[in-house]
């Protein structure tokens, strides 16, 4: 693959969005209704031009069909910049990052007595934000904490920032990057619908009110222009429906809320106490400013990047130095073992403990490291990116992490049955351990790492100050 | 930061290490504090303690808050982008580059000057948060064979997670 041509990123991407134009535009996995969606609007403004625009541009102005197409234009370039955009993806962790995650919450458990070894990370962590306590929830498939008001979309397996919902109308998420122009395309198409409609109707009541006085009546201007009734009873349907959601991201937007905040009543007061959104600017002009004049963050997946494996950024003389030790071979591990155990077993506070300078007796970084990435590797094992691995095929050997990636694949197909049955990540946030069945395996080495298999020995040590995988 | 409502004890996320085959990897978190613009915790981790200063390596992440600061903030000059763009239809976007994408620039070229001049010599690499979707910092540490700090220092951060 890579001899033929170049990999990209959006080639490995984890998520299930579909990518077009080498991975210029991207979309959710089912754009049907984002199709119907324009085909809906295409064919009313063709309609409209084709049979309103001729009669009135000669009976009312010119202007109508200007201010028409001007409509339809701003709607249309909308609609696409909302649908083929990146929504704000988060990318997930790498599993270095997801595998320090771990390590961080392993202590934690520890001071908290957890009894049952083997729990994923806590499922929360608050901070506080403008004073405000946030709750971060874990994400299982992206392997991170989400940033505050991120939320993971099942439909299209990403985390996505300032998340607001996921429109099939427009067939993408709408988030921190599409939400201006998705209020944009709301409210143009608002506007468009109503003109669109009085255009119609307007037609239809010259057509009855009849050329030199003689009123012909509704019927025979229904016979003469049946387009326009066609036209007018699409738009009569439709533009309450997005009048009221124009209004309601006009709300939205002044207050800087999302829809999922808003669904979710994030910021209603609770309890009779009041709980301000911390997010607000205070004023609601400062919010819509913000919110839809503000800079445009920049797409964090990096679509049309070339894939370069892991640590590819470092410097080559950090590549060099790394790849040095890894020459000893894994044997002396083992023989490092027994200094390490003590202290692991006898003294669980020292794992908390922050570092100190001493023990320079502990062999070399190699040796050290050697087995503690055999334990990441297979605690990484545990919750893989199954799509990754589908998807890729042989284009990928850019995880640096070697050692295969099937082991958990059960566990991670299980939260996305989850994901997809309940269609709310929130339902994976809840703070009991509900889920991990598939954890009591985790002490036991995945049988499809021969490899790993010396270092068993060592699973204990490990597993005991830090239950949590 | 200090106002982080973590219950962590000691180990508190603002750094977290991990030692991989890829030397040794700190992680710098996001500050939430002032909301969800981009900001990274200045706290000093303590496995740098003996390859670099505090000042330099607290002036490093001050200089790239602030650029961050700069990226988000929102002026006359991101409206009337927003504005032309919506004018050409989003077209304008294929052939310039956003306020925000011109301070991503900027700081990617503050960081790898800061690599090349301060931290590379000391076994020190850190990594363009752009490439970790700006959620962390990511800091490599490694032993060089000509480094300048004692060696034997990153076997002692390891032990912890033994």
């Amino acid at each position: 693959m890579a001899g033929r041509r170049v990999t990209r990123k959006w080639e490995v991407f984890a998520g299930r969005n579909r990518f077009w134009c080498d991975g210029r535009l991207m979309t959710a996995p089912q754009p049907g209704v984002f199709a119907l969606t324009l085909a809906l609007i295409c064919g009313t403004c063709a309609l409209h031009f084709a049979f309103d625009c001729p009669f009135l541009a000669a009976r009312v102005s010119g202007a109508v069909p200007a201010l028409g197409a001007a409509l339809c234009g701003a709607t249309l370039a909308a609609l696409l910049r909302t649908a083929l955009s990146d929504p704000g993806i988060i990318p997930r962790a790498a599993p270095a990052e997801a595998a320090a995650l771990q390590q961080l919450q392993q202590p934690q458990q520890l001071l908290q007595a957890e009894p049952d070894a083997g729990r994923p990370p806590p499922r929360a962590r608050e901070v506080l934000v403008r004073g405000r306590p946030v709750k971060l929830k874990y994400c299982f498939t992206c392997k991170m904490f989400r940033p505050p008001r991120a939320s993971h979309c099942s439909l299209c397996d990403n985390c996505v920032d300032r998340f607001d919902h996921h429109c099939p109308w427009v067939g993408n998420c709408v988030g921190k990057r599409n939400y201006r122009y998705f209020y944009l395309f709301v409210v143009s198409l608002s506007f468009l619908a109503v003109f669109v409609f009085a255009c119609a109707v307007t037609h239809l009541a010259l057509l009855a009110r009849g050329e030199g006085g003689e009123a012909r009546g509704l019927a025979a201007a229904l016979r003469a222009s049946p387009a326009s009734a066609l036209v007018a009873a699409v738009c009569f349907l439709s533009v309450w429906s997005v009048l009221g959601l124009a209004g309601f991201h006009t709300y939205l937007a002044s207050t800087d809320q999302t829809t999922n905040e808003d669904i979710k009543g994030s910021f209603s007061s609770r309890g009779g106490a009041s709980n301000p959104n911390p997010y607000s600017r205070g004023n609601a002009c400062a919010n819509c400013w913000y919110v839809l004049c503000g800079p445009l963050a920049p797409s964090l997946i990096d679509r049309r990047g070339l894939v370069c494996a892991e640590g590819g950024e470092l410097p080559a003389a950090f590549a060099q130095a790394l790849a040095a030790p890894r020459a000893p071979p894994a044997p002396p591990a083992p023989a490092a073992l027994p200094p390490h155990a003590p202290p692991a077993h006898a003294a669980p506070p020292t794992v908390v403990s922050p570092p100190t300078p001493q023990a320079a007796s502990f062999g070399t970084v190699s040796l050290d490291g050697e087995p503690r990435h055999a334990y990441m590797n297979h605690s990484l094992d545990l919750d893989p990116v199954p799509l990754q691995e589908v998807c890729i095929g042989g284009g990928r050997g850019v995880s640096g992490v070697g050692g295969g990636g099937g082991g958990g694949a059960l566990s991670a197909s299980r939260l996305r049955l989850l994901h997809d049955t309940t269609m709310i990540d929130a339902a994976l946030d809840l703070d009991e351990p509900d889920v991990p069945s598939h954890l009591p395996h985790l002490p036991h080495l995945p049988p499809h790492l021969p490899h790993h298999v010396p270092r068993l020995p060592r699973v204990p040590v490990h597993s005991s100050p830090v239950p949590a995988l | 930061m200090a106002n982080n409502r973590i219950p962590s004890g000691p180990n508190t996320p603002g750094s977290q290490q991990t030692p991989t085959q890829q030397g040794i990897k700190i992680f710098i978190q996001r500050d939430y504090s002032e909301g969800t613009a981009v900001k990274f915790q200045t706290r000093f981790p303590p496995e740098l303690e003996d390859r670099i200063d505090r000042q330099t390596f607290e002036y490093t992440m001050e200089r790239l808050n602030e650029h961050f600061e700069m990226a988000e903030t929102a002026d006359c000059s991101t409206y009337c982008e927003g504005c032309l763009a919506c004018l050409t239809a989003y077209f304008i976007y294929i052939c310039t580059e956003t306020h925000y994408e011109k301070h991503l620039r900027k700081i990617s070229k503050f960081i790898a000057t800061q690599n090349e001049r301060v931290y590379n010599p000391r076994g020190i690499h850190i990594t363009d948060p752009i490439l970790r979707g700006l959620r962390v910092i990511e800091i490599t540490i490694i032993d060089l064979p000509n480094c300048q700090s004692p060696t034997g220092n990153s076997t002692s951060t390891q032990m912890r997670h033994t």
